[in-house]
């Protein structure tokens, strides 16, 4: 956590004004911290939480227009007036919230195995 | 005219030209001038996405196929917002580790191919500048009728507003008017829909009932399938709208203004939270707009609806709350064009005129000249093509955006993020490919070709029957990038590594 904390405070005291990306990064190796441990199992991770709920949401987003497209399933009355359609389309914005405040949970955690990599692996002394 | 109206609509000038007259003072390098000088918060970034997304097509042409077509008009909602998880889980985040001033900045992180920047910048030109002339229309029209001022004078006020914003105040400007917009749009909004949800007696239940008995359509108005009949153009639309948003230049510039990806996440929830509230508001005004001023008074105000929400503020409120709701559709529009014309100036100043003739060794002086001129000149373009597109039927042109953002964008932006393999030639088949092919099927499908005089551009047979080519032209940017990148030998797995670990970490060299 400490390691954390310093990078933290490192990035935050330029205050993010105008930092200037460097077009190609000369000196570092890049490869070595890709193929090391820390940043395959970071990778891997990541996509074991992206992949899985981008098909997820996708799936359950094209289900919509399918479903009304092709079938009449959704024109059922399912509250009153209100059919299965504005139910479906309404827990797609529940569903988009919900991703929403999951991912940035997740990502929370991501964000110190990262700044450890950079900590670690990407700073000073560790160049070539 | 009202004095009401020509109070707030003075205010709103006034109140966004102290803005631009506050940023200017700060705006004395590219770095201002295109990002801000990446010093937005998550909250203020958050905000600033809202108020540039929501654009009158949103607010007023929303509501009003919600109030003619019922469901239907609420497909666009949904894919409106379903679209930020695309953005959040896929692109945001490797976006601003990678870029600095613009698309062609974080493609070209990977490639140092000239021709590539060259292709973004393209792109970026044309999505910004169908865009644009959407908007303009759209908004001569609009101030037209709200104001009873000639189409010209509308577009040149409109225009003149938005070169201002952008020539002096920059990005911080344009980020800030945004901001204000998605304040004043979200009140606006949060307003009629509670005085909608009154006249119902605050029940959901009692609003469909209503609805359905108050329009023509009856059972069928809360059903979906009163507009959308062919069914995979449904889908095609759908396909552009999820897919088209995390690949419009002008949103994606949007997270070069904040300074790491963890802020990039931040405005994207912020921005989801408000985008998805307004969706659903949306609900409200269209429904309320059905119920109490109903279908044909709708109709004979604007044929495509657009006049729904300002005639239910009048309904509710009288002459005060449609003078309000005129008045923020006016900022409404103001903050999407002054983002436009922000994009398309990096576009022209920093990729074409900095990076590829000044090879990336223009002065700040001569950055911040370019980038001031071709403002003006993207101000000028489309205020000219706005003029002369005011009798065709524009309002396709937002989709198509979308479909070209969809379709010649976001597959080059996930290759180079995300396969190892990617390369030149595939980044170009990928652009290319995207692009004319949901240019050339757009130029030949009913929004254009029609048997029938005056329902689109040119009277004939359309060859492309469907109206947004997004289910083939996205397929196809897809496939062109993977067959560009597997019919070419160059491979640059270290460059690759330097990508993937600089998305993934922000490391930007100490």
């Amino acid at each position: 956590m400490k390691v954390g904390s310093v990078y933290t405070e490192k990035r935050t005291a330029g205050k993010g004004r105008e930092q200037a990306v460097p077009e190609r990064l000369g000196g570092t190796d890049f490869t070595g911290v890709a193929e090391g441990p820390k940043f395959k199992a970071l990778m891997s991770r990541k996509k074991k939480f992206i992949v899985p709920l981008t098909v997820f949401f996708l799936a359950f987003y094209f289900m919509l227009p399918i479903l009304t497209s092709y079938t009449n399933v959704l024109e059922q009355p399912a509250i009153g007036d209100i059919s299965w359609a504005w139910l479906y389309a309404t827990a797609q914005f529940i569903m988009t919230w919900v991703l929403c405040i999951v991912y940035v949970k997740k990502f929370h955690k991501f964000d110190s195995e990262a700044e450890d990599i950079v900590e670690t692996e990407l700073k000073g002394d560790h160049r070539p | 005219m009202s004095t009401t109206v020509i109070i707030l609509f003075l205010s709103i000038v006034m109140l966004t030209l102290f803005i631009t007259w506050w940023a200017a003072k700060r705006t004395t390098n590219a770095g201002e001038f295109y990002t801000a000088g990446g010093g937005l918060t998550g909250w203020q970034n958050g905000l600033a996405i809202a108020g540039d997304y929501l654009s009158a097509a949103s607010f007023l042409g929303i509501a009003g196929m919600i109030a003619l077509f019922g469901f239907d008009g609420f497909f666009y909602s949904i894919g409106f917002l379903i679209a930020y998880l695309v953005v959040m889980f896929l692109v945001a985040e490797p976006l601003r580790n990678l870029g600095k001033y613009t698309l062609a900045d974080m493609i070209n992180s990977r490639f140092d191919a000239k021709k590539v920047r060259a292709a973004a910048a393209l792109s970026t030109i044309t999505i910004v500048i169908f865009y644009m002339i959407a908007q303009l229309v759209g908004a001569g029209a609009l101030i037209q009728l709200l104001f009873g001022i000639d189409y010209w004078i509308a577009v040149l006020i409109v225009g003149v507003m938005m070169t201002v914003y952008v020539l002096f105040g920059g990005m911080t400007a344009t980020s800030w008017v945004q901001i204000v917009k998605a304040v004043l749009l979200m009140i606006g909004t949060v307003v009629i829909a509670f005085l909608v949800f009154a006249k119902f007696d605050f029940s959901i239940g009692n609003m469909f009932s209503e609805v359905k008995n108050a329009t023509s359509y009856g059972e069928s108005f809360l059903q979906p399938g009163l507009k959308y009949k062919v069914p995979l153009d449904t889908i095609s639309l759908m396909l552009a709208l999820v897919l088209g948003t995390a690949g419009l230049p002008h949103i994606l510039m949007r997270f070069f203004t904040v300074k790491d990806a963890k802020t990039a996440r931040s405005s994207v929830v912020t921005a989801t939270w408000i985008v998805g509230i307004f969706y659903i508001l949306t609900i409200f005004l269209g429904f309320g707009a059905a119920a109490f001023v109903g279908h044909d008074a709708v109709i004979a105000a604007n044929p495509a609806g657009n006049m729904a929400a300002p005639l239910l503020a009048e309904a509710l409120g009288g002459d005060f709350l449609m003078s309000f709701v005129s008045a923020v559709a006016f900022a409404t529009i103001l903050a999407v064009v002054a983002g436009l014309v922000l994009t398309g100036a990096s576009a022209f100043a920093h990729d074409i005129y900095g990076q590829i003739i000044k090879k990336g060794k223009a002065t700040e002086k001569q950055q911040m000249k370019a980038a001031r001129q071709a403002s003006l000149w993207v101000s000028v373009f489309s205020i000219l093509l706005a003029l002369f597109a005011q009798t065709m039927n524009v309002a396709f042109l937002v989709s198509l955006a979308f479909c070209v953002a969809a379709s010649a964008n976001l597959p080059v932006i996930l290759y180079t993020i995300y396969w190892k393999k990617f390369n030149t030639s595939g980044a170009m088949t990928a652009m290319i490919l995207g692009l004319v092919s949901a240019l050339v099927l757009v130029a030949v499908s009913p929004n254009v070709l029609s048997p029938e005089a005056g329902a689109a551009i040119f009277v004939g047979e359309p060859l492309f029957p469907l109206t947004n080519p997004a289910i083939i032209s996205v397929p196809l940017g897809f496939l062109g990038g993977w067959l560009g990148t597997v019919l070419s030998k160059e491979r640059d797995a270290r460059r690759f590594a330097e990508v993937s670990v600089r998305a993934n970490t922000g490391y930007r060299g100490e």
